[in-house]
């Protein structure tokens, strides 16, 4: 297996998806994705430490066809640690499922459900390990498309409008980027990530380059919901079911983060993207605007989720940011954010799934007095708020680090403060729900309510638990983060 | 046992207090005993670090890395001692003392309340073990989160209410400039532990200094300097133990700790002193002792007035730390210890007169020292040990503060340490000399009625304690001479 580690994590999923369609029963369709989503992982850290041990990027030409003229899979340290927790939380949202769905999605469309999501995971490991340009539009079809399927089997029927929505914006984004990518083409005659940076420079400042830029700047900022180009999100991660709103919120945004930095950094390179297009002056401010205005409408929702996914869209901002501020602390920074937020969202999602599952509701009012009925699940929650907040001892608080750090070392002191100041909004929209779970009396009607099962709890804390590992010992996440940050800097990987 | 052993001892006691709690928490004596003989195992373990930290040791211990090039590191220096002394050897004091109110009280959920007490205990100990300002600040937020469910404790309107103001305060500043000053100090520094003589002489200039000092000292929220102080009367609706040794001990000592503590070992007096960059904090820390005093003044609610008495007296130790020479952050470090003692003592008797009686304003305690002598003969003793008159240990961190003033030619300050103590007085002894002297309402003369004997003792043991205190300042100086430089 050794020469084809590559592409396994990619070939894997794909495959079983269409094996979930033909085995349809739902407790042996649920076991196989389970089995094949943690395979997928054991991949993925294989990979990594494969990345990790040499130092060089692992290449592998599929069908044997060598590069530029075939597709390359090019996997350097970003890559692999991106590919690692999309199918480390694919795997572990996935084990949670089971239970989780049994209230949310019919019986018998639950085979569909795993098939569209192993196709979304494939979608998203693909676009993490690929070196291709063209590649990476194929894989974003295909997690996107199979993203809306998801979405649309929420459990009301408010689900279709919210995916339809999406398919929408989401075309909208595909399409931008498309034509991105056909400019590049045009310009540079290849389509092969590392073969473009080589030949931009002979393009650079031309403006078929700019224009390249100004489209997928659009695109991406579309597919990872970047303000103001986040319509589509907050419905969409309310509607959805639960598993799915924690599986999208911790893998996709993230991944088209990670997109945004590949083409930011390695496809057109630092000087085509930030002297010749300025995209970090378009950047910077967006990423600051989010931060503040999503925070802003954060603390003014009535539903839990939507409020998660408003903070979502701050979240966002950060990572963003940490972009656009262009040196290795401020990449560092938006790498591991992207690592830490993915495990402290998802875990507030598979939180919230809890309470959805025994609390029947995730309006803010109906919350009172969960806190002593499901102490360890609200617990749970309160440590992922912190981590929203970026408290110490959380591994929000590692990025929150990192990107101040990065702010002052380009001496953008009011950026430094402004990230700070964002954060005390989480405080507030966190604390509004922990004084409504832990000070109001639970109304009678719900005086039985137990803690969620085990099934829902252990991924749950897990998840959040990791959260606190990563914020006391940060050493391989951020140390990772660094390397990553490095490479990318490095210009060519 | 080794000193090393000692250091691991005083950071997992309190842990495993907080989980021994947990796992008793249908049985309260059992829980209540754990609590008590962990205090007492704390106490003792700390207190065998004395003889090397007088000796000239500073036992260290290394954990992991927080952020790569960042472990959470201890080392224990003189100043440190001091705080880990007096928050470990008070807790052992206000369990007791919560044994007896909140089961006079017969207060709800219990188990929560001395868990919670224990993990803010561990936030103390860590923040005066830590060896870099990180470590320092993430116990610091521990502490914070800690107390937070025990201002909340009664889970009404009002203490809501109080710990909105509580934790959004304390959050806001140490979020917003805290932490930027940490982060900001890591860029300019590149180093966060505190060495003797400041990690930033030499690398900063006046304006930057400036700056930095600025937001240390606002940024630590918990050292309550005005305009951000109102976190601490807010925290008040809290039941009286948590007043006591959070909000006149552990938690605004741990501020002014963290304040005295970045003077000495980030900026490092000789900065501050030749640079004049914390001329203004004096000013500040001057206006916080006088106006805190005067507000104390119109409080008629006995918690309130000892609340602004705390802003007050908290304001001593910045100024203190701002002095930047060898007699004011002596006399500032001092101070944590000796109105530790004195202001808990009128904490306990302040909860005391409400188990006893129920009664929380001042204006109707006329007569209270006749209903309850020895707790207001204890009262009386606090008083003037936060006033500092001898023999109380109040008295020498007084003085030396004023020597500090004195040093830096600041005549001003002297004039202010002398104007607070008569301010001191005039809030402080009106409420014994009513207890004593008015005749309380009613014609017949009252019976004595004091509060359970677990709330008795204690208060009658920290009185004691400020007598003590003052026959032996000389110790407490060997231990905090290292502090000015020189010997």
């Amino acid at each position: 297996m050794g020469g084809h580690l590559p592409v396994l994590p990619i070939v894997l999923p794909l495959l079983a998806a269409p094996a979930c369609v033909l085995l349809r029963r739902r407790p042996v369709v649920l076991t196989f994705g389970i089995g094949v989503a943690w395979a997928t992982f054991a991949l993925t850290v294989q990979l990594l430490l494969q990345v990790l041990a040499t130092g060089e990027p692992v290449t592998y030409a599929l069908g044997g066809w060598a590069a530029p003229y075939g597709i390359e899979y090019r996997i350097d340290v970003l890559s692999a640690f991106v590919a690692l927790f999309v199918a480390g939380l694919g795997a572990v949202v996935l084990t949670y499922a089971p239970r989780s769905l049994a209230r949310e999605v019919p019986a018998d469309r639950q085979y569909l459900f795993v098939t569209a999501y192993l196709l979304c995971m494939t979608g998203l490991l693909g676009i993490s390990v690929t070196g291709d340009l063209f590649n990476v539009f194929v894989f974003l079809e295909i997690s996107a498309l199979a993203s809306y399927q998801l979405i649309a089997m929420g459990p009301s029927r408010r689900a279709l409008t919210a995916s339809f929505r999406y398919l929408v914006l989401g075309t909208i984004g595909a399409t931008f980027i498309l034509i991105g990518i056909g400019l590049l083409y045009e310009m540079t005659g290849t389509l092969n990530m590392v073969d473009v940076a080589h030949r931009i420079a002979e393009a650079k400042g031309t403006r078929t380059i700019r224009v390249a830029s100004a489209f997928l700047a659009v695109g991406f900022g579309i597919k990872m919901a970047l303000f103001p180009l986040h319509a589509w999100l907050p419905d969409a991660y309310a509607q959805a079911p639960s598993v799915v709103t924690a599986f999208l919120a911790a893998t996709a945004t993230k991944v088209s983060v990670y997109v945004m930095l590949r083409f930011v950094y390695t496809v057109l390179g630092p000087a085509t993207s930030f002297q010749g297009s300025k995209l970090d002056w378009v950047l910077l401010p967006l990423a600051l605007v989010a931060m503040f205005v999503a925070s802003g409408v954060a603390i003014f929702q009535t539903n839990v989720r939507r409020m998660l996914a408003w903070s979502s869209l701050a979240q966002i901002g950060y990572m963003v940011l940490g972009i656009s501020l262009a040196n290795v602390t401020g990449v560092t920074a938006g790498i591991v954010h992207l690592f830490n937020h993915a495990l402290t969202k998802g875990g507030l999602f598979l939180a919230m799934g809890c309470i959805a599952y025994r609390w029947g509701s995730v309006e803010l009012r109906d919350l009172a007095g969960i806190g002593k009925r499901m102490p360890v699940t609200m617990f749970a929650w309160v440590i992922g708020g912190l981590g929203l907040i970026g408290v110490p001892a959380t591994a929000g608080f590692v990025s929150k680090w990192y990107l101040v750090g990065a702010a002052l070392e380009r001496g953008m002191w009011p950026v430094a403060a402004l990230i700070l100041l964002s954060s005390l909004l989480a405080v507030v929209y966190v604390w509004r729900v922990v004084e409504v779970a832990y000070f109001q009396p639970a109304p009678e009607e719900r005086g039985s309510v137990r803690e969620a099962p085990l099934s829902l709890l252990v991924p749950t804390c897990i998840l959040l638990g990791t959260t606190l590992f990563f914020g006391l010992n940060a050493v391989w996440s951020a140390g990772v983060a660094e390397k990553a940050a490095r490479v990318l800097m490095g210009g060519v990987p | 046992m080794s000193p090393d052993t000692a250091l691991v001892l005083a950071l997992v006691l309190p842990l495993s207090a907080a989980g021994v709690t947990a796992l008793f928490a249908r049985r309260p004596d059992l829980r209540e005993g754990a609590t008590l003989l962990h205090g007492l195992a704390l106490f003792g373990s700390v207190t065998t670090l004395v003889p090397h930290v007088l000796d000239g040791q500073r036992p260290a211990l290394r954990l992991f890395e927080l952020v790569p090039g960042l472990p959470i590191a201890f080392e224990l220096e003189p100043l440190g001692m001091l705080f880990a002394l007096v928050a470990s050897g008070l807790w052992i004091v206000t369990t007791c003392y919560s044994i007896g109110y909140m089961r006079a009280h017969e207060e709800a959920n219990q188990t929560r309340f001395y868990a919670c007490f224990a993990i803010a205990i561990l936030g103390a100990m860590g923040v005066a073990l830590a060896a870099n300002v990180l470590t320092l600040f993430l116990f610091y937020e521990v502490l914070t989160l800690s107390t937070y469910p025990l201002v909340t404790h009664h889970g009404t309107e009002a203490a809501k209410r109080g710990g909105r103001t509580y934790l959004g305060i304390l959050l806001t500043t140490s979020v917003a400039f805290l932490l930027f000053a940490v982060v900001w100090t890591y860029e300019i520094a590149g180093t966060l532990d505190f060495r003797p003589g400041g990690i930033l002489a030499g690398k900063a200039g006046g304006g930057t200094v400036v700056a930095l000092l600025a937001l240390y000292a606002f940024g630590t929220g918990k050292a309550a300097l005005m305009p951000f102080h109102r976190w601490l009367p807010a925290a008040m609706v809290a039941p009286t133990p948590v007043s006591a040794l959070l909000h006149a001990v552990a938690v605004v000592k741990a501020g002014v700790f963290t304040v005295l503590k970045v003077v000495l070992y980030v900026f490092g007096i000789d900065l501050l002193a030749t640079s004049g960059a914390s001329v203004w904090l004096m000013w500040v820390a001057a206006a916080t002792v006088i106006l805190a005093s005067l507000v104390a003044l119109t409080k008629d609610n006995l918690k309130a007035r000892l609340a602004y008495s705390t802003v007050s007296q908290l304001s001593y130790i910045v100024l203190g730390a701002a002095l930047a020479n060898r007699f004011g952050v002596i006399g500032g470090s001092m101070h944590i210890a000796t109105h530790a003692l004195g202001k808990i003592t009128l904490f306990f008797c302040a909860g005391a007169i409400y188990v006893a009686t129920h009664k929380t304003e001042i204006s109707d305690m006329r007569g209270i020292g006749r209903v309850m002598p020895v707790t207001t003969l204890a009262f009386l003793l606090g008083s003037l040990s936060v006033i500092g008159l001898p023999p109380f240990g109040g008295s020498w961190s007084k003085w030396y503060l004023a020597l500090g003033a004195a040093d830096a030619h600041q005549a001003v300050f002297v004039a202010v340490f002398m104007l607070s103590s008569l301010l001191n007085i005039a809030y402080l002894l009106p409420i014994v000399v009513r207890g004593f002297f008015f005749a309380p309402p009613g014609a017949e003369r009252p019976e004595v009625k004091e509060a359970p004997l677990f709330c008795v003792v204690p208060l009658c043991a920290t009185a004691l304690g400020c007598v003590v205190l003052f026959f032996f300042a000389d110790g407490l100086y060997e231990l905090l001479a290292p502090l000015g430089g020189g010997s």
